[in-house]
């Protein structure tokens, strides 16, 4: 049994949303969905958060940020993408500073589509990443006994 | 010394952590009732922080480790010393040097974030720090000594005496306990200016072994408050103390965050107009 299933912390960016599903998802840790009950804290701190939870589409400028945030989450982790835009750029995919989904600049694990996801999907696709992240965990661990021995 | 003292020194190393961890627990269900939410279930904090031994630790300096590790030590050496049933203020000056071991891990991780959490808890430090010390003090006018064993037997109207210390060491467990109004130095939320403070740049194990020396600090502050009821024997005094402590999850939840200029003005007030002043009465009242 992995603990990481028990408490998994958040980390939310909003690449470059139009906020709507950044509402959503701020929705899911209202009184009405609660999703501390499941262990799900919303970090602000990319070192402290095992899930990366990304809305938007991403252009140069957030670009850096994604990366960055990744690069500082200490494994194992995984990455949802949440809502038609961070999936493929959505309504946003034409224009001509938006690179597209997420997935152009990291590699993302669970994609949430909607626009905006609703809160019930995303604790859907969170749940689904609990399960990649224990996985991941599992590697992880044999990964540190090969170097151990 | 008794082998009851020993067995209760050895009892707080193996189960402070497990009451502390409880008493979080509770306050984080507490908390999440109080905002109309289910909350976590009451081993979360545990879960956490058996959660973080499975995860990389991401090392900024082989110093922090180093520092934890003191603040633990000291943190474990604090509470050893006051369930011994020894030197209060030996006590007191251990928490302390624990403390300043956590501003040294925050330090040396040279984040701007972590390093204006510890310069913020250095501050809190100075705020808290007097009242602590009156605490020992009152309990040395009443009792005439400073052991916990001796101020446990004491007399049973030490509480009335030292009304105006109670006072100010409840203003200042808030303080401790990193509750709002005073969450300047690492608050328990994020999305705040400070990240996550002190602990900005501790990750995996280096972060469990800060969330256990606070699991220690619980039990010993719920230690120090029981300290106060004592003489009326633990049936009294057990529960007034835990009701007592959970009423600083009501102070947190309801309570905006203060400036530190505003929180040192307000701590040093409360310690002068509580604390000194109850001092200065003790022997009219005694
Ligand atoms: S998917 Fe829709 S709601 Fe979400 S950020 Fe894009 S445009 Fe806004």
């Amino acid at each position: 049994m992995s603990f990481l299933k028990k408490s998994p912390w958040v980390l939310h960016y909003a690449a470059t949303s139009c906020n709507g599903c950044d509402i959503e998802l701020l929705a899911c840790l209202t009184p009405l969905y609660d999703v501390e009950r499941f262990g799900i804290v919303n970090t602000g701190n990319p070192k402290h958060a095992d899930i990366f939870l990304v809305t938007g589409s991403v252009n140069e400028e957030s670009r850096k940020v994604v990366e960055n945030l990744y690069a500082q989450m200490p494994d194992p982790k995984v990455v949802v993408a949440i809502g038609a835009c961070a999936l493929s750029g959505g309504i946003f995919k034409d224009a001509y500073n938006v690179y597209g989904g997420i997935d152009k600049v990291i590699p993302v694990d669970v994609y949430v589509p909607g626009c905006a996801a609703r809160p019930e999907s995303i604790i859907d696709g969170v749940v689904q990443a609990l399960d990649i992240l224990e996985q991941r965990a599992k590697d992880r661990k044999r990964q540190r006994k090969m170097v151990a021995v | 010394m008794k082998p009851y003292a020993w067995s209760l020194g050895f009892a707080f190393i193996l189960l402070g952590p497990v009451v502390g961890a409880l008493l979080a627990g509770i306050d984080r269900r507490l908390t999440a009732r109080m905002q109309a939410r289910k909350g976590p279930p009451i081993l979360q904090p545990v879960y956490d922080v058996l959660k973080l031994f499975e995860k990389d630790t991401l090392v900024v300096t082989p110093l922090q480790t180093l520092y934890l590790w003191g603040f633990l030590f000291f943190m474990v050496v604090s509470g050893f010393i006051l369930f011994l049933g020894s030197d209060l203020l030996l006590s007191l000056f251990a928490l302390t040097v624990s403390g300043i071991f956590l501003c040294l891990a925050a330090y040396a991780t040279n984040s701007p974030f972590s390093n204006i959490g510890s310069s913020r808890e250095l501050m809190l430090m100075m705020a808290y720090e007097p009242m602590l010390i009156l605490v020992p003090l009152g309990f040395f006018l009443v009792t005439d000594s400073f052991r916990v064993s001796d101020i446990v037997s004491g007399s049973p109207w030490q509480v009335i005496q030292l009304a105006g210390i109670l006072i100010g060491f409840l203003f200042m467990l808030t303080i401790k306990l990193r509750k709002s109004p005073f969450d300047l130095s690492s608050s328990h939320h994020g999305h705040q200016e400070l990240v996550k403070g002190i602990t900005t740049d501790l990750s995996g194990s280096d972060l469990a072994i800060v969330e256990i020396g606070h699991w220690y600090e619980n039990s010993i502050l719920l230690g120090w408050l029981y300290l106060f009821f004592a003489p009326w024997g633990p049936w009294i005094a057990l529960p007034i103390t835990v009701v007592l402590f959970f009423a600083e999850v009501l102070v947190d939840n309801t309570n905006a965050r203060l400036t530190w200029s505003s929180t040192l003005k307000a701590s040093w007030l409360v310690t002068v107009v509580f604390g000194v002043t109850n001092l200065a009465l003790l022997p009219f009242i005694s």
